[in-house]
């Protein structure tokens, strides 16, 4: 029984094609069509999923979606009539879109799959899954647990912004929900607004930025005090409610009531162009430690509810990995899975699982066996294909048919400082780049740091890079118990590998403090010692595990840094051809695609043929 | 045809039978600006307006 699960049509769209129990395919649709956050009918994603199980649409047995369209439009229409008349120029724009398209979601899925491929109507069910049971059913049924407490938080869904549930063998059953207007995802977006960046894809910076406040100061007690009097009240049973004066998004077209919020905390909104200064890191500190206050409240529930010892965390609130280690720390759960693609993308492969397990009552298969494949859902390419790309360019390259040979060569050109992009084996289904699609450098290099940031990645200074750490040596680097193979969680460098700060660290700028050498591997040790971990595991990766055990064998450290394989603005590379024009207009020095391996230096290639602009994120 | 049996189905189930003429109206406004762009029902939509 074939079920193929779509998200689409707000942000982030993707498939996924399940068969009983095991996940074929799952790819996000901005890899194919190359603008990221494509909310696009994933038509691409979709023929991906139904070629690497070799079907046509035909032989699908049923179409999932991730949410419930007519829920989310009464929510709209109850939200409008409860704020009218304010929310009338919202209204008057958001409607006409409702009307025209979104109302007809069903006949316009069917009008997408008809130009993929003949099928049977009335064979070719459509169905529609809910937003957070779909989040819920992404967590549970690829965790291997035989039950557990699932806790999903996101932004908006129909009508959730959070929820509790159990699992339970096949079955999830919603306990208990937060509604609509008030969300922990939109109280970390609104300051993601008012700090410069962009709502839904610069939460991450606001995360990277947090670091740099300075913890327990006067400045961030204030902050969080003016957050918990004026924006957000804050309850024991996990329950949040926003002051609606200071937010529009219920009623304008914006997060915030921008000259509130100037009022409130007394700085100005903070343009992206602007620089960032210590009082926009105090604030994006607060706020961190707020939403993990009120993640453990959540969380806290969950088990009272549920006193389960396994917990399932999926929604885009489950990426803020800082706020997953505060879970962790707390030590109320004996075991911990995060699905990896937790925002709405990942809704595609939960609405297919929900459908399979709750619809059509299928049994889940063994349990203890994390089910995500280690993520590599997405599509692979042969040397045939690599090889045509470097003929397409007249590009110089090596063939390394020997693995091990390809590993130590590899290995050694990072030790040399080299900057290698790493292209192998199927594409990451999530946000993040684990080791198929990435760019790897030597953690232990002191301006590997900046060289990434500034000539690869073309990014802010500031934002950290995660390393890749072989599983069996994570206690020598970190201060962590469990694994982390989809990088969701934080952990702090082992004090065995710190280097003493000086004395005034505390009262050092952003920039100053950023490039102090903080231990033996700099270029992963953000500024309050942590790091974004991945731990690589053998069973699931084993060229890679490979790769950076070779590059122990060099060096003493079974770590590299690991960042995904794109520039600021491009979604992750897929194929080959994306890779090497990536390759060619960065400063990355090796490129190694499957057994091709490409020096830069000896390319005799015009750069000016691979330049290409993205809209910064 | 389809489309009124799902949203009378889900109005159904949720009893949220109070928000049945705002849908009509909008769905009826909605269908006055899609047509009121071809010309031959524009003078109606002016006549309306």
């Amino acid at each position: 029984m074939y079920i193929l699960g779509i998200s689409a049509y707000y942000h982030d769209s993707a498939a996924c094609l399940i068969h009983n129990n095991e996940i074929i395919a799952a790819a996000h649709e901005e890899r194919f069509t190359r603008v990221k956050q494509d909310e696009n009918f994933p038509e691409n994603a979709v023929k991906y999923c139904l070629k690497e199980a070799g079907l046509e649409l035909s032989d699908i047995e049923a179409v999932v979606y991730y949410e419930k369209p007519f829920l989310k439009f009464e929510r709209l229409l109850e939200s409008y009539y409860h704020f009218a008349p304010r929310g009338l120029i919202s209204f008057v724009k958001s409607i006409p879109v409702w009307v025209k398209e979104k109302l007809f979601i069903k006949d316009e899925l069917y009008s997408q799959l008809k130009k993929l491929g003949k099928y049977d109507k009335k064979k070719l069910k459509l169905y529609f899954s809910e937003h957070h049971l779909s989040h819920a059913a992404s967590a549970y049924y690829p965790s291997g647990f035989e039950s557990a407490a699932i806790l999903t938080l996101d932004g908006m869904g129909e009508w959730a912004s959070a929820s509790i549930a159990t699992g339970t063998g096949n079955k999830i059953q919603i306990i208990k929900e937060l509604h609509y207007p008030n969300s922990p995802g939109l109280l970390y977006s609104a300051f993601t607004y008012f700090l410069g960046f962009m709502v839904n894809s610069g939460e991450y910076k606001l995360m990277g930025l947090a670091p740099y406040g300075n913890h327990g100061s006067l400045q961030v007690e204030n902050y969080k005090n003016l957050i918990r009097e004026n924006l957000v009240d804050i309850r024991p049973d996990g329950s949040i409610k926003l002051h609606m004066k200071y937010f529009a998004f219920a009623t304008g077209l914006k997060m915030i009531r921008t000259k509130k919020w100037e009022s409130l905390f007394g700085i100005k909104k903070r343009n992206s162009s602007d620089p960032v200064l210590q009082c926009h890191s105090d604030l994006a500190l607060a706020i961190q430690q707020i939403t993990e206050e009120i993640v453990l409240n959540m969380t806290r529930e969950a088990k009272r509810l549920t006193e389960n010892k396994n917990l399932c965390l999926a929604g885009g609130v489950a990426l803020n990995c800082v706020a997953n280690s505060a879970i962790l720390k707390e030590n109320i759960f004996d075991r911990i899975f995060i699905q990896p693609a937790a925002g709405d993308a990942g809704g595609a492969l939960g609405a297919a699982l929900a459908f399979a397990h709750l619809h059509n009552n299928m049994p889940i298969s063994e349990c203890n066996t994390d089910k995500m494949k280690g993520a590599f859902l997405g599509p692979e390419f042969s040397d045939l294909d690599v090889l045509k790309t470097a003929r397409k360019y007249g590009a110089e390259f090596e063939y390394i048919e020997d693995n091990n040979r390809l590993f130590e060569f590899t290995a050694r050109q990072l030790t040399e400082g080299k900057v290698t992009g790493w292209f192998r084996g199927r594409m990451e289904f999530g946000p993040r780049a684990l080791g198929n699609r990435s760019i790897l450098a030597d953690a232990r290099n002191p301006e590997m740091q900046k060289k990434l940031n500034l000539k690869i990645k073309f990014r802010e200074g500031f934002r950290p890079f995660a390393p890749s750490v072989l599983h069996e040596d994570t206690k020598k680097y970190f201060n962590i118990d469990v694994s982390s193979p989809y990088m969701l969680f934080t952990a702090d460098v082992a004090t065995g590998i710190r280097k003493n700060l000086p004395g005034d660290y505390e009262n050092l700028d952003m920039m100053s403090k950023l490039y102090i050498q903080r231990s033996t591997v700099p270029a992963i040790t953000h500024c309050d010692f942590s790091a974004r971990l991945q731990t690589v595991h053998k069973e699931t990766n084993p060229d890679y595990h490979a790769l950076i055990s070779k590059f122990k064998e060099l060096t003493g450290t079974g770590l590299i840094v690991n960042t995904s394989f794109n520039v600021r603005g491009e979604p992750i590379v897929c194929t080959p051809d994306e890779a090497f024009r990536c390759f060619m207009r960065t400063g990355m020095d090796v490129l190694v695609m499957q057994n091709y391996v490409f020096i830069k230096e000896k390319q005799n290639i015009n750069p000016e043929l691979f330049k290409e602009k993205f809209k910064p994120d | 045809m389809e489309f009124i049996k799902d949203i009378w189905q889900f109005l159904k189930e949720r009893k949220k039978f109070w928000l049945i003429p705002m849908i009509i109206i909008l769905l009826l406004v909605g269908i006055l600006v899609i047509f009121g762009g071809s010309s031959s029902v524009a003078p109606f939509v002016y006549t309306l307006f």
